[in-house]
């Protein structure tokens, strides 16, 4: 008899019971490689841009002097291809999805100003460096054209 | 003979999860003829080779379809892994047979449900929906994303399953064959089903051929035609025979998409036993492509066809993709002919129409 078949669990789940649960009064559980939304630990980042380069969407921009990294989240297709990519490993996927947002534009990360003052430094001190290495080469030139200058007066 | 008449079917249907738009040529109650229209989802990826790198349209094509969105990303990385001609790792290859069967499992549980809700079986509907979400939630455990996998990458995989999530999928796996097994009686011997499916949207095995009907559509008709049997990921190194019907109606749709699951599952099962214990997941590709290639896999709604030609840069030249739902539309317009105007939403479901993978 074809009838009635479904009838044993559909008695059965009567008696058990919801499957769903009550999001959001009883918290979804994510699991650990869950891809919610990409963070970044703003003060780790160099500013290298590789993430900008490789993002599919081209939702990513970021400023190496100005310390800023944005994302305009509504563009962002959630992939982890910047996470793969970040050198510096800054870049990370938290689980979970952010809270609604009452304005539509890009959100802009942007480093501390200690961390700011520590680049400026760092940049500066880089700087001088490749200033000092320039000088020196530019003497050791001049060394060796005055060198030459009186070798060929001997000859 | 009576006074024909048009009427209009879609772009919104409750029985249509996605827009595509029939006009059905009708005579009383009866259709002579239906005329297809698709456009209202086109979004251009294939043209977007032009502005995405390879690696980066990786992503970009998984983002074809929300159902095989694993097959799209396998398919479009194996056509460009053929064109670099290098051997991707042996357990990435295992990984992506794993997953490709998980994402067969949840499209034909969403099908069977959405088959129920189309004949209006709405208990039936949820029981096939509540079985999804564990299969849903062994793909977010292992990749991260419920139906958005992104672990394909050129050269292999990115990412890993431990022993703990290999046992996971197998405890899973086991609770959904057995609650499958309950669901299946309803489906395959429930008077009401019956009365709904046998006997409805008869398609020949000679039409199928000459339509070019592809997956269990064909399969459903006495087609064997499984590209798994290709053998492209480990697919070479797994026993499975294609699940064929010879009843060529609705009723053999829906039980070659029901064996499949335990298909499925058997396949994942030899997977799993046979997967090797190695540490590289991808080889590292250098340069750009240079050449074309063509692979054709078994998505769940049947044989996909991936064509690359690249030139040597960055951005490929040209990317192709025909998908099986765009096969299977003629032979859908074929089997609406001579059926009554009631049944046509379940007729179109039958073909379990993906209009975002047809559209790209």
């Amino acid at each position: 008899m074809g009838i009635m078949k479904y009838a044993p669990s559909a008695l059965a789940n009567m008696f058990k019971p919801p499957v769903t649960t009550k999001y959001p009064a009883e918290p979804a559980e994510y699991p650990e490689r869950s891809r919610g939304h990409i963070e970044i630990e703003i003060d780790e980042c160099i500013g290298c841009g590789l993430c900008v380069r490789c993002c599919p969407c081209g939702t990513l921009s970021v400023d190496k002097l100005k310390g800023t990294w944005t994302i305009d989240r509504f563009d962002c297709i959630a992939c982890g291809y910047c996470v793969e990519k970040c050198p510096k490993k800054c870049l990370y996927m938290k689980d979970g999805y952010q809270e609604p947002g009452d304005d539509k534009s890009p959100i802009t990360y942007t480093k501390s100003p200690e961390q700011l003052a520590k680049d400026e430094e760092q940049r500066k001190a880089l700087a001088a460096k490749a200033a000092a290495a320039k000088a020196a080469a530019e003497a050791k030139a001049k060394e060796a054209a005055a060198a030459k200058v009186a070798e060929d007066n001997a000859k | 003979m009576g006074k024909r008449s048009v009427i209009p079917f879609g772009p919104q249907h409750p029985v249509l999860p996605e827009p595509i738009h029939l006009d059905l040529v009708v005579e009383d109650e009866r259709i002579v003829e239906a005329i297809p229209s698709i456009g209202f989802v086109h979004r251009g990826l294939e043209s977007l080779i032009e502005k995405r790198d390879f690696n980066q349209m990786t992503y970009v094509v998984e983002r074809t379809c929300g159902i095989c969105s694993f097959q799209h990303g396998m398919g479009y990385c194996e056509t460009v892994e053929k064109i670099f001609d290098v051997e991707i790792p042996r357990r990435a290859k295992f990984l992506r047979t794993i997953w490709a069967e998980m994402s067969r499992m949840h499209s034909h549980l969403l099908w069977a449900g959405l088959l129920a809700d189309a004949f209006g079986y709405e208990n039936l509907f949820y029981q096939c929906w509540r079985i999804r979400e564990k299969v849903l939630d062994l793909q977010e455990m292992t990749s991260g994303g419920r139906v958005i996998f992104s672990v394909n990458k050129v050269g292999g995989v990115i990412k890993d399953m431990d022993a703990d999530m290999l046992k996971a999928i197998l405890e899973t796996i086991k609770d959904v064959e057995k609650e499958l097994k309950v669901i299946k009686k309803t489906f395959f011997n429930d008077y009401s089903v019956k009365s709904r499916l046998k006997g409805v949207g008869i398609l020949t095995p000679e039409q199928i051929n000459a339509l070019g009907a592809v997956g269990p559509m064909a399969r459903a008709s006495g087609v064997e035609n499984d590209m798994r049997r290709l053998g492209y990921a480990a697919y070479s190194e797994i026993d499975f025979e294609p699940v064929v019907s010879n009843d060529c109606d609705c009723y053999a749709r829906c039980y070659v998409r029901i064996m499949e699951i335990f298909q499925s599952i058997d396949i994942i099962r030899q997977a799993i036993a046979k997967i090797p214990d190695e540490t590289d997941l991808f080889v590292p590709i250098k340069g750009n492509p240079n050449g074309e290639a063509f692979v054709r896999l078994e998505q769940p709604r049947g044989e996909a066809f991936y064509y690359v030609k690249a030139n040597g840069k960055p951005n490929l030249q040209r990317m192709r993709v025909r998908t099986p739902t765009f096969a299977n539309v003629l032979a859908l317009c074929e089997m609406l002919k001579n059926t009554e105007v009631a049944d046509v939403g379940l007729l179109v479901v039958t073909i379990d129409p993906c209009i975002s993978c047809t559209e790209r």
